[in-house]
């Protein structure tokens, strides 16, 4: 074989080996979904401020996402729809009301510790109006943590028993439901990872694969922007 | 009949030209490596402070004591030959003499590398027997330092995707953060709650492996107050790059305000955390009873 025939083959193998890495790379970029919501600020007292409300889902549903069956995070835009996006623009030197519905039964936590909450006003979070610092582990569904800020608050579960209980995101807020509310301060511009520390994909090894593993889901950012 | 050099046997150089190359590689040793010893040294990784970071400056600056002839083996051989025999411009490329085996080169050469070799292991073992250099030792630690049974135990927990740490004498309070009394010998007992992660506090000279269900044991002593960053050093899933957190070493009197303040916040969860034990999981299922549940049966 002549040489120049085994130069083209070799760069037709390294054309294909790119061509399927391309749409490997697409597709975990297109399940991800990790495009940036920028969060709408207000201004009160001359202080910014940025209502963020998100729903906790147990699966995420046709409609929003290609894996129906993932367990996930929610956020509602401005215009009052809710759609899968976990990397959040939120301004610096700001406060952050964050409203949480989560419709996903309870999983429980792996290490009980995270039951506490941390990181808001007071230490502490409004669970279902009721301010406490802490819930029973065991009964843990999520969790909204954002280690580099100390942030950590566990969402109830809704029980097992619960009637008219949501099939598919997005989940109105007349099937049950628990509701978290917390309040936390941004200081210095920056990226900062959050997560939820509760083994909730199930179906995966250890709970802990697929939606846990996948931006979009059950993990995300915080671009702290000046 | 007139002979004619051909190109595969050119007519040797009268210069000596391995007697000129030991003589530079000697001279130019003997003045870069104890230079490298006085100023590199001390501005060696990863810092003074806890003794075993210190003595890990110590092993580095050997290090680079050891590897500074190397280093300049190469960099006289590189020269020597650009000066020495680069072909004259315009001139005709000729090969050079053809290499022969040569028994006592190839034993030096054997010896030398050999010797250097065994003598870094023969130090570092040494070096990690004194007391484990901060690196894991396992359940039964062997290199135990002397008085290790008083030092203050601390857990280091690795989950995915964070560090936690629970204090054994202070009632096992969990903690999102690590602190340490300076001038302190301290026990970690490095365990993990699902994968295997590793913890490495760079300026503390501490690494181990961080494996569910095993304790393993490493040993520190602080010495001045600051800050160490503290990193999982084991690819641990997504947020494996985001799994670090800051920890500080302060004084006696810090260490006890930061743990009383601990306690307070961690008593209303106190009645949910397992009893403190050396590992977070059980070995086996219901083995002990002061073991969480296996984390592979709290998935969905």
């Amino acid at each position: 074989m002549q040489v120049g025939v085994k130069l083209l083959l070799v760069a037709a193998a390294v054309a294909v080996a790119g061509v399927l890495i391309g749409f490997y790379a697409n597709k975990l970029t297109h399940d991800a979904n990790s495009a940036a919501y920028t969060v709408p600020v207000r201004i009160v007292n001359g202080q910014r401020v940025v209502d963020l409300k998100i729903q906790t889902v147990a699966a995420a549903g046709p409609t929003v996402s290609h894996n129906p069956d993932w367990v996930s995070y929610l956020v509602q835009t401005s215009n009052g729809v809710w759609k899968r996006l976990t990397v959040w623009d939120l301004p610096a030197n700001a406060t952050i009301h964050v409203t949480d519905y989560n419709f996903d039964g309870a999983s429980g936590t792996r290490n009980p510790f995270l039951g506490r909450f941390t990181g808001t006003d007071g230490n502490r979070a409004l669970v279902n109006g009721k301010p406490v610092d802490h819930i029973d582990p065991s009964l843990a569904s999520h969790i909204f943590a954002v280690p580099q800020l100390g942030i950590n608050i566990a969402f109830l579960g809704v029980p097992d028993n619960a009637k008219n209980q949501c099939g598919y995101a997005p989940c109105p807020l007349k099937t049950a439901h628990e509701t978290i509310k917390f309040t936390f301060h941004t200081t210095t511009p920056g990226h900062y990872r959050w997560q939820c520390f509760v083994p909730c994909a199930a179906g995966w090894i250890s709970g802990w694969g697929g939606p846990m593993q996948t931006i979009g889901y059950m993990d995300g950012f915080l671009n702290v922007k000046a | 009949m007139a002979s004619q050099p051909t190109a595969a046997t050119p007519p040797r150089d009268s210069v000596n030209h391995g007697l000129r190359f030991v003589v530079a590689w000697l001279v130019l040793s003997v003045i870069a490596t104890p230079l490298v010893v006085i100023f590199v040294g001390p501005i060696l990784p990863p810092g003074n402070m806890t003794t075993q970071a210190h003595e890990q400056i110590y092993d580095n600056t050997w290090l680079a004591a050891v590897s500074t002839p190397v280093l300049c083996l190469v960099v006289v051989f590189l020269v020597y030959a650009f000066v020495y025999f680069r072909a004259p411009k315009g001139g005709a490329l000729v090969d050079g003499p053809p290499l022969r085996e040569h028994a006592g080169i190839q034993v030096v050469w054997i010896v030398i590398t050999s010797v250097t070799v065994l003598m870094l292991a023969a130090f570092g073992t040494y070096q990690l027997l004194q007391n484990g250099s901060g690196g894991g030792q396992g359940p039964s630690p062997v290199a135990v330092p002397a008085g290790a049974s008083h030092n203050l135990a601390v857990q280091v927990i690795g989950q995915q995707w964070e560090w936690t740490f629970r204090y054994p004498s202070f009632g096992g309070v969990e903690t999102h953060e690590l602190v340490l009394p300076q001038h302190t010998s301290v026990t970690l007992h490095v365990t993990s709650l699902d994968v295997v992660h590793s913890f490495w506090a760079y300026q503390l000279g501490v690494k181990a492996d961080a494996n569910p269900g095993t304790d393993n044991v490493a040993y520190v002593q602080t010495r001045g107050p600051g800050t160490f960053q503290i990193r999982c050093a084991e690819l641990c899933g997504l947020f494996h790059g985001y799994m670090f957190s800051t920890g500080r070493v302060v004084s006696a009197t810090q260490f006890q305000s930061w743990a009383k303040t601990q306690e307070a916040i961690y008593k209303t969860i106190a009645k949910y955390v397992p009893p403190y034990a050396k590992t977070y999981i059980c070995p086996a299922a219901g083995t002990s009873p002061t073991c969480s549940p296996q984390p592979t049966l709290r998935g969905g």
